[in-house]
């Protein structure tokens, strides 16, 4: 079961207009593990984490060269149905978005839009998720109050509870604990290290520290290209491009 | 170079020149230990003895700065491998100074008595792994993994004077029991000083793992 692929990024070249902002990107993202993209602002990591589960097709202008892979089936196919490429492969951000309603109905909301009616199924969904989530202990007497209520880090978990609620096979995180304190940011951390048994996980972060402490593999993008990819020990103990090993020792820029 | 931390590395070069600093004062423990092995200098080997403690607090003090350095300012990479290798090789320069320093209590054994032999070789050994230690040193501040590997492969060449030395001086025992006595203080002090090239052969070692990440052991 080890190393198996989940995606497979295969030659992408990405544009805004006329400008190249990924540069013949190829990569596999493996099964149950999670990986982490670092690099300078700019680098590109955040628009290729947004090509992954094409949200980058909501921008005008841009455009995608190359194909990614997922489950070996392209996804930048015609036919492709792009609501159910979210469902599974779901997507976290950087600030914590819930909707203004309450806890339950933030988390119940994805899948009545797939489809679920059964007030019983909704309430285990929603159960489940905010477990799944290391949040349901928090908030479980008052699963009808308004998500706005809870603190930052606990509607980042919401957030991610949310994007359980659908079942997704991958979950892309954009620094999903930059807006949070040290205390949050350990809990996200942990529930990430959870989180890879059921799912398989990218995640764009400006710590390295923390792109150290989460991940199995890291990938290091610098002006539009992947430098380096490799095991994340590798990558933080002896890495093999020098461009790489300036960037996490900051001796660059 | 546009360093972006350049208060952590100024901090990390620093102690780099501590650890040379503290490299050339147990070179001179190791020369200063034979000298007074030669001129019969009771004095001199009194002060040998006497500075191995401040070896010893040179390296408490490089360790105490390297954990504080990983500590505040999570190293990774050749900066993380950097601060290890500093750690371990003050271990290996203390344990030098403890060679010196028991040359230098065996050179107060033996006292003003005449040696029992010329021992013009250990002199010879001596000048051969001071410049062992100080050229490992080198390699390590000039990550030359070559010199590193060429420096290692000389110990070979300590290891056989220690071994000519021994049999020399058992040679010597056989034929007198009087000179035991010196004859295995003799004895010891070559092997301190074979000992003292290991330790430059560690440090070469660890050098080539610095610059590589990678462990290799050196003859």
């Amino acid at each position: 079961m080890s190393n198996q692929k989940v995606l497979e990024i295969k030659n992408v070249d990405f544009f805004y207009d006329d400008f190249q902002a990924l540069e013949n990107i190829t990569m596999d993202v493996e099964k149950n593990k999670v990986t982490a993209l670092i690099g300078p602002s700019g680098c590109g990591k955040s628009t290729f984490l947004r090509t992954i589960n094409r949200m980058n097709d909501l921008i005008e202008g841009a455009r995608l060269e190359g194909d990614i892979l997922f489950d070996g089936e392209s996804i930048y196919q015609e036919n492709v149905d792009v609501v159910n490429l979210r469902k599974r492969i779901g997507m976290v951000f950087q600030q914590p978005n819930p909707f203004p309603k309450s806890i339950f109905e933030n988390v119940a909301y994805g899948p009545k839009i797939h489809g679920v009616t059964d007030k019983a199924e909704l309430e285990e969904i929603v159960v489940e998720s905010l477990k799944g989530a290391a949040l349901y202990d928090e908030v479980k007497d008052r699963l009808d109050t308004s998500a706005l209520s809870l603190s930052g880090g606990q509607q980042q978990r919401l957030c991610i509870a949310r994007a359980l609620a659908v079942k997704p096979e991958v979950l892309l995180m954009d620094e999903p604990a930059s807006a949070l304190d040290p205390v949050a940011t350990a809990k996200i951390e942990d529930l990430i290290e959870e989180l890879k048994d059921n799912y398989s996980i990218v995640i764009v972060t400006h710590s390295m520290q923390q792109a150290a402490r989460v991940s199995d593999l890291t990938g290091f993008f610098l002006m539009g290209e992947l430098v380096e990819y490799d095991k994340t020990n590798k990558i933080f103990e002896n890495p093999a491009d020098q461009r790489t090993e300036d960037y996490i020792t900051g001796r660059f820029g | 170079m546009n360093d972006s931390r350049k208060t952590f590395h100024t901090e990390l070069k620093d102690l780099e020149k501590e650890m040379l600093k503290m490299g050339s004062i147990v070179g001179e423990s190791i020369s200063k230990s034979i000298e007074a092995l030669m001129n019969k200098d009771l004095e001199l080997a009194d002060q040998v003895i006497k500075e191995d403690d401040i070896i010893d607090n040179y390296e408490l003090d490089i360790e105490e700065k390297c954990t504080r350095l990983i500590a505040l300012q999570q190293p990774v990479a050749i900066d993380l491998r950097k601060i290890i290798v500093i750690s371990k090789l003050v271990t290996d320069l203390e344990r030098i100074g403890d060679n010196a320093s028991n040359i230098a209590h065996r050179v107060k054994d033996i006292g003003d008595q005449p040696l029992i032999k010329e021992m013009q070789d250990l002199p010879g050994m001596r000048d051969k792994v001071v410049q062992q230690l100080r050229e490992s040193l080198e390699a390590f501040v000039e990550m030359d993994i070559e010199k590193a590997k060429e420096v290692a492969a000389r110990d070979e060449e300590v290891n056989r004077l220690d071994k000519q030395i021994n049999a020399e001086l058992l040679t010597v025992m056989e034929n007198d029991c009087a000179t035991i006595e010196q004859g295995t203080s003799l004895m010891f002090i070559s092997r301190f000083l074979e000992r003292i090239g290991d330790h430059s052969t560690n440090i070469c070692e660890r050098t080539v793992y610095m610059k590589t990440g990678e462990w290799t052991e050196l003859e």
